[in-house]
């Protein structure tokens, strides 16, 4: 349960190895914590996740089996991590990158990532949702993008999938409104992760300990969306209003 | 909307509704009946869905204790009959009644609740569920010692009739006093009133320039008279306060004028707090000036004033929803109880949150007679002290998980009926007859049916 002050006691991240997630999870008040479920597939990165969440001195941190593209299991996997206690938090956080070169050349990674960041997200997330409804209290943090916000010749499928995943993601909030669960959307910009090695910055790039930091406010808050940082808003505003023809030739 | 008349699961149920306490912090939602008979509480309990049953009086507790989110919550004051039986001065009431309603009923036949709490709004089931105190827990102890019987129905949906005096259910009824509506759903009970010849009370004031002061003079008043309780300013790194002491005043304490009315009671509320108030009103500078002119405004010492039950017991009634004052963040009270031989840990707590600007109105000192034999009743010999505090302050959860550490360390607890945020190991370590509620506690509740956000944080 969450407490008076804010403080939760329970938390399931999707896409267990998301390093904003885990940032969040680090940076959550720690002494009320006793379960954090770190849901993904088996990989060393979600090993060594639970290693580097208990090393830090958080309580009860285990992993369950969780494959966003496989659709079918979604309802099991969730109601059992559910019917083993409430959870106050879920962090949804799985989500791919790719190249947008090689999605041209190849269709079917597009789909691939279409299906992670988008099917698997409407899916795991009407299933958390039901249960945060029973539970009657929760809350599901969405991450966004601001790729979502406006397409972008470098990476608009990755973006379209934002977009999607951004747009259940407002729907479900308002399906969800005054029912004691919560959906908070989070659109971080360009965030200096494994996800983004490699590629030139964007202005504003952030670390995950400061989307973490954005996070944990805007949930004290009972925020719906919120951009990390939070001046992203303001530029996300402008960037929208740019003539498409201009907005093509502008540097990606 | 549907094409199919499918029903959605994340549609709202028509009895739904968000609960909180009266702190107004953390609230989740539940499905809502109000029972008119004992058997709609019997059918609640038999057809209780996963997320379980649990009883609601007024709300008047500050934190998680009577709201579940996804449970079913029987809304108590729709039962709330009561009879008076002036021959063995009992009262016989449905666990929705209020003291509110049964004080208007029998005050002015000459009878009194054995403990009021400092609000009226509390049901009968509220105060043995949460073993109220009152002014009086010196020398009368609490609520559940002056029941002598009650009705309740058990997680099977079964009726029980527990008595203190009966050796076969004597356990039951002390695990469901204190129980936090954990054991049951209670219904009914019967408790003592004591007689009173006025409707007034006689009330002796007293100042105490700091806090051995005070604390000094509390013990001395608690000797003398049967209600007595101290206000401490808060923002004072004295710790001054004002003691009140009273006893019910007696006929012919009253001017010969006053006497043929001394039995009317007509408690008045005066205002009612706005709907809307923006977070921040309650900050540093008006808790100072309050507090300054609420400790100005008492004589240094004055004896025999003739106050209202009202004015004496529930001041904060008079002002309906003044909950609100805190803005939507809500607050919380924190209130303890160490032994005698801790009475320091009334001024470090009170430094402590000093320290980090935790400004609070009501600051309440009160020393606590022998404990009842309740495994989870709070009360127990020794100093208590509440102070309501807005949950925005900076540094607050540290400051109060550090506070816990020195109470535990001290031999103390904090209230179950105010908290909203000890950690699960801190309620364990402070209730050392924990084992011994549950044991009972599954005993009449076998499936695990009655729960509350409460017993969830706390795994209880
Ligand atoms: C202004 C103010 C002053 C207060 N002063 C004091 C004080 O001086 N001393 C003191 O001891 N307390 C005090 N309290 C706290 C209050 O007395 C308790 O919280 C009391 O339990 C509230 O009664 P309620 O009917 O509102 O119960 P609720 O708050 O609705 O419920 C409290 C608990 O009782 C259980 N319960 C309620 N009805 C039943 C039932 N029929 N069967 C089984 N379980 C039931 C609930 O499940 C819950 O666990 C104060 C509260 C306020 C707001």
């Amino acid at each position: 349960m969450i407490d008076a002050l804010g403080d939760p006691q329970s938390v399931l991240v999707l896409g267990g190895s998301s390093e904003i997630a885990l940032a969040t999870v680090k940076a959550l008040p720690r002494n009320r914590i006793n379960r954090v479920v770190l849901a993904g597939r088996a990989s060393a990165a979600l090993t060594s996740a639970v290693e580097e969440l208990t090393h830090s001195g958080i309580k009860g941190v285990v992993t369950a089996e969780f494959d966003a593209t496989n659709t079918a299991s979604h309802e099991r996997i969730i109601d059992e991590i559910f019917d083993a206690g409430d959870i106050d938090i879920v962090i949804l956080a799985f989500g791919m990158l790719g190249d947008q070169m090689e999605f041209e050349s190849d269709p079917n990674l597009a789909v691939q990532i279409a299906t992670t960041n988008y099917t698997g997200a409407v899916s795991s997330g009407l299933h958390v949702a039901r249960r945060l409804r029973q539970q009657g209290h929760g809350s599901l943090v969405v991450i966004s993008s601001v790729a979502g916000d406006r397409a972008r010749r470098s990476n608009y499928v990755y973006g379209s999938t934002k977009a999607g995943l951004d747009a259940f993601a407002q729907g479900l909030g308002d399906a969800l409104q005054g029912s004691g669960a919560h959906v908070m959307v989070v659109r971080p910009g360009m965030v200096r992760t494994r996800m983004s090695a490699g590629l030139p910055e964007a202005p504003m790039t952030t670390d995950a300990p400061d989307v973490a930091k954005a996070i944990i406010a805007g949930l004290r808050k009972g925020k719906h969306t919120i951009y990390a940082p939070g001046n992203l808003r303001y530029l996300m505003g402008v960037v929208k209003t740019v003539p498409r023809p201009i907005f093509r030739k502008l540097p990606s | 909307m549907s094409k199919n008349d499918v029903t959605s699961p994340l549609v709202r149920g028509e009895n739904e509704e968000l609960l909180t306490g009266w702190g107004r912090t953390a609230p989740s939602m539940a499905m809502v009946q109000e029972p008119a008979h004992m058997e709609d509480v019997q059918a609640a309990i038999v057809h209780a869905g996963a997320r379980g049953v649990l009883a609601r009086g007024l709300g008047r507790s500050y934190g998680d204790a009577a709201q579940s989110g996804g449970a079913t919550v029987l809304r108590m004051p729709s039962m709330n009959t009561f009879t008076l039986d002036p021959v063995t001065a009992t009262v016989t009431a449905d666990a929705g009644a209020s003291l509110d309603e049964i004080l208007s009923g029998i005050v002015p036949r000459g009878f009194f609740v054995p403990v009021t709490p400092g609000t009226r709004m509390v049901t009968v089931g509220g105060a043995i569920a949460a073993d109220i105190h009152g002014k009086n827990h010196h020398v009368d102890g609490s609520f559940g010692s002056h029941v002598t019987s009650l009705t309740l129905i058990d997680g099977t949906g079964a009726i029980r009739a527990l008595s203190p005096t009966d050796l076969l259910n004597s356990n039951d009824f002390w695990a469901t006093v204190g129980g936090m509506g954990l054991t049951g759903v209670i219904v009914e009970a019967t408790f003592n009133v004591i007689p009173i010849e006025t409707a007034l009370m006689s009330v002796d004031t007293e100042r105490g320039a700091n806090l051995d002061e005070l604390m000094n003079k509390m013990i001395d008043a608690d000797a003398r008279y049967r209600y007595s309780v101290a206000w401490i300013d808060s923002v004072s790194t004295a710790g001054r306060g004002v003691i009140t002491s009273g006893e019910h005043a007696t006929l012919d304490q009253l001017p010969a004028a006053k006497r043929s009315t001394a039995l009317v009671y007509e408690p008045k509320v005066v205002a009612t707090a706005p709907k809307f108030i923006p977070g921040g009103l309650i900050n540093k500078l008006s808790m100072r000036a309050f507090n300054e002119a609420w400790f100005r405004k008492h004589p240094k010492s004055r004896a025999g004033d003739i106050h209202s039950i009202a004015a004496f017991f529930h001041p904060l009634d008079g002002v309906q929803e003044w909950n609100r004052v805190y803005g939507p963040a809500g607050f919380l009270q924190y209130q303890f109880v160490v032994p005698d031989t801790a009475g320091h840990v009334i001024g470090e707590a009170l430094a402590r949150l000093r320290a980090v600007g935790a400004p609070s109105f009501l600051t309440v000192l009160k020393r606590f007679g022998p404990a009842n034999p309740a495994p989870l009743s709070f009360p127990e010999k020794g100093w208590t002290l509440a102070m309501d505090i807005p949950t925005g302050v900076a540094g607050l959860a540290t400051t109060l998980d550090g506070l816990d550490e020195l109470v535990a360390d001290s031999g103390g607890r904090l209230y179950l009926a105010k908290d909203s945020r000890q950690s699960p190991e801190m309620f364990r370590r402070t209730y050392p007859r924990l084992a011994q509620w549950q044991e009972v506690r599954s005993s009449m509740d076998p499936h695990g049916v009655f729960t509350s956000d409460l017993a969830r944080r706390l795994q209880l």
